[in-house]
């Protein structure tokens, strides 16, 4: 029999082993050719805050255009190509990568398995979305960044509005790199389905495995309306079709409808796993389990299918029919029913708990207060007649930086100081964290806050520079301070980061006496994640199941992955996706080149495209069909189904 | 934290015994998730264009002819039968069914991309002409483009099949292959009706 409870893990003997086994070639080749879901996180983690400060250095930029009246840091032409190249970097290439970065690293520790159902897969999604972002900002070495606003409304983005390459860099880059996000997601879907470890039933799932597990099936819907809504652009644009020409029997308004109807999902896509990571650290440091565990899971799905009925309130001032505004601003103001479960489980949790304000707490502490006003301030503008006052006003710049930088930024934030323990083996100094929270805390807030004023002193967004005496001058000095203030309190993060690689202090399996399984394991953990799968009879295994039980393997061919004969195998247990049964067993693919062959094969074929090279971009293509045949003719040795294994394992010594 | 330690049920790494398909099937199945959501937002889009306009099709173009379209939609829809044959077969560990399915539901497949091809050099307007020419174009395209794409995958089933890669248990990238099949037959369910017998409706 397979089931073994109160088995201590396998013997170090067999360590040595395993880690050769599962290591990766070492230098280059291993760089180019890994597929462990740890390296990918990590990377994507290191990529994505790349570009966040980059972004970050254009927003000051741009605060420091408009900090006084008739300003000339900036002329009007750049100013356009930074406020474009932040709204894109911060949603495409920061904060929906990073979510997948951190899910990447976390999902398979959470769900106590071994790697991602489709490693290799998970290795493309990191290379497409490196080459996509590369992409985009190749803009800058040609002087050509994109200029006509992160959501790019037709016609100023046709091509008789905008002839340049501008935005061929913008509208080809966001449909490659949105196929990082979908490639990424079913990645996501599979492995939260059939991967987890026996008895971690759906109802004993983390909560941030349940937000990514929404996040991804929130991209499978929606991101193909955007991947349309600029693909077809350029279909115009580059092949002189008609989508959104209105002469020629085209719409204009087509072209919103396709992307606020990704547009406001990804609003959540991106919120939804930061409050999952908000719902891990809060208990953690509570010292309790989540208040309402299945009120909040319940809340995270409901929040994912309203949020797919709320788009057209980003076209309110559009004239639609009035019936039709009716109904998108009730289905706006209803969404915030179930945002507000959430609220107030977090609130019941630290109510009831022993509350710990280490910095990751803080971190959220400071998102709830921020998230609040971005959510009251939602609120208000889903109604009609206010929308129509502030839209296009700096009002709604204030309403999405609460959103999308406070409530989503903070809890990522929180969730480096949480995990990074986790993923390095070494703390972040707590003194510098906290400084680091109340300096952008304070400077969020100076920056942000006063923007809700100068809306409704009538100041439009996306404007370069604005007359004397319009009354702007003095907030807008106050915004662009601010601006450099939570700059320096998330420079405080990266210095604390650089200086914990070397000189933090080790931080043991589990420094925050956490109840998920990736504390479980060593800090960081080995390759292999787990010698042997952990069993799991409890939402909080780590609190509740001392010591953790282990798995060892079975006689059954089904069940021969759970112990650390799996490891040796490289294989992990497939378990089926409601009662977490043993199905059989994944193996795990040894390093190869072919992500990210195919992943080049893509960018040719978008140069291509970009530069009007059709050489290039049927090379490109051939590149990456050969690519994929090549990795996909072994199919059938990788993922022989359970009931015939290709050979009995080789015993080992487990104890 | 609870008082009371959590034990785990015992059996509860006992083997499932209902029918798992592969991970890779699992992945094709939310792949097909996306990629229908492409089409679901491609006629939506026909649709949203044909209410703002005033003839439909635009400028004089004629409706969608029948008379070949019906036929070969039928041959389209009826390659997923040898298929269902062929997966029926597998599983019993019959590599000649799968083989003589496959091999069918290639020659169905490819005849119906023919016509479609033939189709679109028959017709009397370009995708440039005007958003009817556009969408039409784009949407029957793209559709040809998973069908082509399913006969590349259908060629190394074959080809997998004849170098005795399969076997009873052993046919996880045939499964893969089945499931993506029938949902390029089941997106033509769809795209055939709206875009060749809805312009008929006036």
């Amino acid at each position: 029999m397979a089931i073994t409870e109160d088995l201590p893990p396998p013997p170090p003997a067999t360590e040595p082993e395993l880690l050769e086994l599962w290591e990766d070639a070492p230098g280059i080749p291993g760089f180019f050719s890994t597929v462990d879901h740890k390296r990918i996180g990590m990377r994507y983690i290191y990529t994505c805050f790349f570009f966040f400060f980059f972004a970050g250095a254009m927003a000051l930029f741009m605060r420091g255009q408009l900090a006084r009246p008739n300003a000339h840091v900036l002329g009007p032409q750049l100013y356009n190509e930074l406020f474009t190249m932040h709204g894109v970097t911060m949603i495409f290439l920061f904060n929906t990568p990073v979510l997948a970065g951190f899910g990447n690293y976390l999902i398979p520790l959470q769900i106590g398995t071994r790697d991602m159902a489709f490693p290799r897969l998970n290795a493309f999604s990191y290379w497409v979305f490196l080459l996509g972002g590369i992409f985009m900002y190749s803009s800058f070495l040609v002087g050509k960044m994109p200029d006509g606003g992160w959501f790019g409304y037709t016609p100023l983005v046709s091509k008789t509005f905008s002839p340049g390459l501008n935005i061929d860099f913008w509208g080809l880059g966001i449909v490659f790199t949105g196929l990082s996000t979908t490639v990424g997601s079913i990645n996501f879907i599979v492995t939260i389905f059939k991967l987890r470890a026996p008895g971690m039933t759906l109802n004993r799932m983390p909560m941030y495995v349940w937000s990514m597990l929404v996040f991804s099936f929130m991209a499978i819907f929606s991101v193909p309306a955007v991947t349309l809504a600029t693909g077809l652009n350029e279909l115009d644009r580059l092949f002189g079709t008609s989508f959104f020409v209105p002469a020629l029997g085209g719409s204009v308004l087509l072209y919103q409808h396709l992307f606020w109807f990704w547009g406001h999902p990804e609003v959540y896509i991106l919120f939804v796993p930061a409050t999952g990571m908000i719902s891990q650290i809060i208990p953690t440091f509570s010292r309790r389990p989540l208040s309402g565990y299945l009120w909040v899971a319940g809340a995270l799905v409901t929040v994912g299918f309203i949020s797919f009925g709320v788009w057209v309130h980003h076209m309110f001032a559009t004239g639609l029919p009035p019936v039709a505004m009716a109904f998108f601003s009730g289905v706006s103001l209803i969404i915030t029913i179930p945002s507000g479960i959430q609220f107030f489980a977090w609130i019941a949790t630290m109510w009831k708990g022993k509350v710990e304000l280490t910095t990751p707490m803080l971190f959220a502490i400071g998102f709830l207060l921020i998230f609040l006003l971005g959510g009251i301030t939602g609120v208000m503008v889903a109604v009609l007649p206010f929308d129509w006052q502030v839209t296009d006003s700096y009002f709604v710049v204030a309403h999405f930086h609460y959103v999308l930088n406070g409530a989503v930024v903070f809890p990522i934030f929180g969730a480096i100081y949480y995990w990074m323990p986790k993923m390095t083996g070494r703390m972040l100094s707590e003194k510098l964290g906290k400084l680091s929270f109340w300096v952008m805390f304070v400077g969020f807030n100076i920056t942000f806050f006063p923007m809700h004023i100068l809306g409704f002193l009538g100041m439009p967004r996306r404007i370069y520079t604005y007359d004397n005496g319009l009354g702007w001058g003095g907030l807008n000095a106050m915004v662009s301070i601010g601006s450099a203030i939570f700059g320096l309190g998330t420079a405080i993060t990266l210095w604390n980061w650089i200086r914990s690689r070397r000189h933090g202090a080790p931080a043991g399996d589990d420094p925050w006496q956490a109840d998920s399984l990736e504390w479980s394991t060593t800090s960081p953990p080995p390759h292999y994640n787990f010698a042997s799968i952990p069993l799991v009879a409890s939402r909080h295994p780590l609190w509740d199941q001392r010591p953790l039980p282990f798995a060892t393997s079975g006689d059954e061919a089904d069940t021969t992955g759970l112990g650390a004969e799996g490891a040796v195998q490289r294989e992990t247990p497939v378990t089926s996706g409601i009662d977490t049964r043993p199905e059989g067993n994944l193996e795990i693919p040894h390093e190869t080149y072919l992500p990210f062959v195919v992943a080049l094969g893509l960018a040719f074929l978008f140069v291509g495209l970009l530069v009007k090279a059709a050489v290039v971009a049927v090379a490109g293509v051939g590149l990456a069909v050969v690519a994929v045949l090549w990795w996909t003719w072994r199919t059938e040795e990788d993922l022989a189904p359970p009931d015939h294994q290709a050979e009995a394992p080789v015993s080992v010594d487990a104890g | 934290m609870t008082a009371t330690a959590a034990v785990v049920t015992p059996g509860a790494t006992r083997p499932s015994t209902r029918r798992s398909y592969p991970t890779a099937w699992w992945g094709m199945a939310v792949l097909i998730m996306t990629e229908a959501m492409v089409f679901v937002i491609l006629l939506a889009a026909y649709f949203f264009l044909r209410a703002a306009s005033k003839e439909w099709p635009l400028g004089g173009i004629e409706v969608p002819k029948l008379a070949l379209a019906i036929p070969f939609s039928f041959v389209l829809w009826g390659s997923s039968l040898p298929i269902f044959w062929a997966e029926a077969g597998i599983r019993k560990g019959r590599v000649r069914r799968l083989k003589i399915g496959v091999a069918l539901s290639f020659v169905m497949g490819a005849s119906f991309l023919a016509y479609t091809l033939y189709d679109f050099n028959d017709l009397h307007f370009g995708w440039r002409d005007n958003a009817y020419g556009s969408t039409f174009y784009t949407i029957v395209g793209l559709h040809a483009l998973h069908v082509f794409i399913g006969l590349g995958m259908n060629l190394v089933v074959q080809l997998k099949a004849w170098l005795g890669r399969y076997d009873r248990g052993r046919y996880a990238s045939a499964e893969v292959f089945f499931l993506y099949w029938h949902f390029v037959d089941v997106v033509w369910l769809a795209v055939f009706p709206a875009l060749f017998l809805s312009p008929h409706i006036r």
